[in-house]
């Protein structure tokens, strides 16, 4: 007889917390899949991960024109390439995480009906095996800053606060839409040109001085803001603006708490409407 | 030794079925439920784990369920589709919550209810290998020991490290089950893999399970229509029926009885909307009479010519692309004794939806036999339906002198004749 492993099941109801010690016991499940994900990304692609630069450097060259060649866009006097480059690093792995998180439940559902595991090991993988391509991009960075002869400040040594912000912020919201979308898959539809709709609303192309005195409030509570300025600010040696930065830093907290508890109320019925 | 390791106590689990749109008539009507069917479509998914109200849609996959398993014992779960087998098992698995009841388990439990759950087609046959492992609970080092074997046992060692995708089937399926087969909990839950595969290769599985059962004394659950497999290995067995358990005891009583519980009558038909069976329904089977003539129905006896007439739906015009139909002929404790296959002909011509199978002077003792029905359509399995249904051979005055044949004497008859 085996006391070790008892378990009991039955129907739960309400929130649960997150079950840390489960998640932890299935680390290789998420060590494969996020293995998983980055393999099947680039399979049979001549360019490989070469990718991951490419992606958010023409974006930048586009944006390099349009908006700061053509709409003359104000970059607070930095070279606009890398004044979008800057925020289109941190930006592309938001928007990537969120849409792969976002998905990674109905794109597994074959595991979900078959399979027991937290089922958080999913978008979890998702923002795993983005992690590369952001790891990659950096390296245009340095050349951008070489280039410039842009020296850092002490500033990047709070980039990976910074990261984290993002992170909570965009699996947040990646966590809470998965669950969604399990059962309402106009989720997958409105995600494509939601991720485009909020390029716009975080200051990607133009600056945050543009940005009206009286929106101003409304506008650093967007998590995404303080990233982008934080990481402008942290690699242009410019001192690192705090009062962009917190309030964002609370809205990511409770955004990705509320993902969480929202994904674990609704994990109990994903294998029967996935 | 005998102590309950999984006991299932009042187990229900409440489902909601897709109910059929009303169709609006006039123009009129179909532009205003265009314009409502978001909030149609709405309500319809909010209620798809929703219960509030009760209503004809709501459908109880199991209602009721009581049963206990000890420690070391093989249970079978044997029922007809949509008895509620594969809801108990994805309860018992964790994949899905009970509507009411409780399950108390002692013990690792590693479920199957599919070979092979999370391969990628774009990884290689080893990184598959950690994929499916770690998804079924193994950790990384435990696959590290065993990969070798998992390896040897799969016996595709040459393609190991070749992506998936370039795989047959059946060598995705091996790959698969040599993985589950090196799992190593104290209770597995299993649900019908064995019905793929190539025969060797059944067999083998079949052979590591009863290993694993009986000699190394793990608890087994085993959902499956082969009643030869579940005869083989499962000391107990439950049936199941409209998500109740009917019966349970002694495995051959129970499959006698599931067996018994289909059509007497020698003729079987599907009826509209039946989903019985796997396949793409290219052909299907409509209907399976038994005769002993070929024109009308007479009791089929034994000795006389057996004709198996079979009815199809024809719902694609494909032809002369290497079609194929195939009986198979069980006795009820699942031993094959027969094997029909239009395979011996070269030519098949489906066209008219009607297929006659002769065997002539039926050497099938008196008895109720197990009808497989297997139709490919040259390219995909089309219709597969194990055990789909039974027939019965009654006796007769097989013998010159009119002496019938003796009950328990023989399993089969053959003519003979005594010459000195």
């Amino acid at each position: 007889m085996n006391t070790e492993h008892y378990k009991v099941i039955e129907p739960s109801s309400g929130w649960k917390m997150v079950d840390f010690k489960e998640l932890w016991r299935y680390k290789d499940l998420l060590y494969f899949l996020t293995l998983r994900g980055i393999k099947a990304r680039y399979a049979q692609s001549i360019l490989g991960v070469s990718w991951a630069i490419i992606q958010p450097l023409f974006t930048t060259v586009v944006f390099t024109l349009v908006f700061g060649g053509l709409a003359k866009v104000d970059s607070d006097g930095m070279p606009y390439i890398l004044f979008s480059y800057l925020a289109l690093w941190p930006w592309n792995y938001f928007s990537g995480t969120l849409t792969e998180s976002a998905n990674s439940l109905i794109q597994n559902a074959n595991m979900i009906t078959k399979v027991y595991f937290p089922r958080m090991v999913l978008p979890l993988s998702a923002l795993l095996s983005k992690m590369l391509d952001f790891t990659i991009a950096f390296v245009v960075v340095i050349f951008m800053l070489i280039y410039f002869k842009q020296v850092p400040g002490w500033g990047v040594l709070f980039t990976p606060f910074l990261i984290i912000q993002l992170l909570m912020c965009s699996l947040g919201i990646g966590m809470f839409l998965s669950a969604l979308a399990v059962k309402y898959r106009d989720v997958k539809h409105a995600l494509t040109f939601l991720v485009q709709l909020l390029l716009y609303a975080a200051p990607v192309v133009y600056s945050t001085s543009a940005v009206p005195a009286v929106y101003q409030k409304f506008y650093i509570l967007n998590p995404m803001v303080g990233v982008i300025e934080g990481f402008r600010a942290a690699f242009l040696n410019r001192p690192m603006p705090w009062d962009w930065i917190w309030p964002g830093t609370i809205v990511a907290v409770v955004v990705f708490v509320f993902g969480m508890m929202y994904f674990r109320k609704m994990e109990r019925t994903f294998a029967d409407v996935a | 030794m005998s102590k309950p390791v999984i006991k299932v106590q009042n187990l229900s689990k409440r489902y909601r079925l897709g109910l059929k749109e009303k169709q609006a008539e006039t123009l009129a009507g179909q532009i205003s439920q265009v314009i409502r069917s978001p909030w149609e479509n709405l309500k319809k998914l909010r209620k798809l784990s929703r219960f509030d109200q009760e209503d004809e849609s709501v459908f109880w996959a199991l209602k009721d369920v009581s049963f206990e398993v000890k420690e070391g014992e093989v249970l079978g779960i044997i029922g007809k589709n949509g008895a509620g087998k594969s809801t108990l098992l994805k309860i018992l698995s964790q994949i899905t919550e009970p509507t009411s009841g409780k399950i108390e388990i002692h013990g690792r439990v590693a479920s199957l209810l599919e070979v092979g759950t999370g391969f990628h087609p774009e990884l290689s046959g080893r990184e598959n290998i950690y994929m499916n492992g770690t998804i079924l609970g193994m950790t990384r080092r435990e696959i590290d020991s065993k990969l070798e074997e998992i390896i040897d046992f799969s016996g595709i060692e040459k393609f190991i490290d070749t992506p998936v995708k370039f795989y047959s089937s059946g060598m995705k399926v091996r790959l698969g089950f040599s993985v589950a087969a090196h799992l190593d909990p104290e209770i597995l839950i299993i649900d019908e893999v064995l019905a793929v595969g190539d025969y060797e290769f059944q067999k083998k599985c079949l052979g590591k399970m009863e290993d694993v059962s009986k000699n190394q004394g793990r608890t087994v659950l085993f959902v499956s229509h082969s009643m030869s497999a579940v005869q083989t290995l499962c000391s107990s067995t439950i049936m199941l029926e409209n998500g109740k358990i009917v019966v349970t005891g002694p495995t051959d009583k129970i499959i006698k009885r599931y067996l018994g519980a289909g059509s007497p009558d020698n003729f079987f038909e599907l009826k509209n909307g039946d989903v019985l069976g796997e396949g793409s329904r290219k052909i299907s089977l409509k209907s399976v009479f038994f005769s002993s003539d070929l024109n009308q129905q007479v009791p089929v006896c034994s000795g006389l010519d057996l004709f198996i007439t079979l009815n199809l739906e024809l719902n694609e015009n494909i032809f002369n692309r290497g079609e194929r139909v195939d009986l198979r002929i069980d006795n009820q404790l699942g031993q094959r004794l027969l094997w029909l296959s239009t395979k011996v002909e070269n030519q098949l011509d489906l066209r008219s939806g009607k297929l006659v199978f002769k065997v002539p002077n039926c050497p099938l003792v008196p008895d109720e036999y197990v009808l497989t029905v297997y139709i490919h359509d040259g390219i995909e399995v089309s219709h597969w339906l194990p055990a789909v249904t039974t027939f019965k051979v009654e006796n007769s005055k097989y013998f010159s002198n009119g002496l019938q044949i003796p009950p328990g004497q023989t399993n089969i008859i053959y003519p003979f004749e005594i010459i000195q």
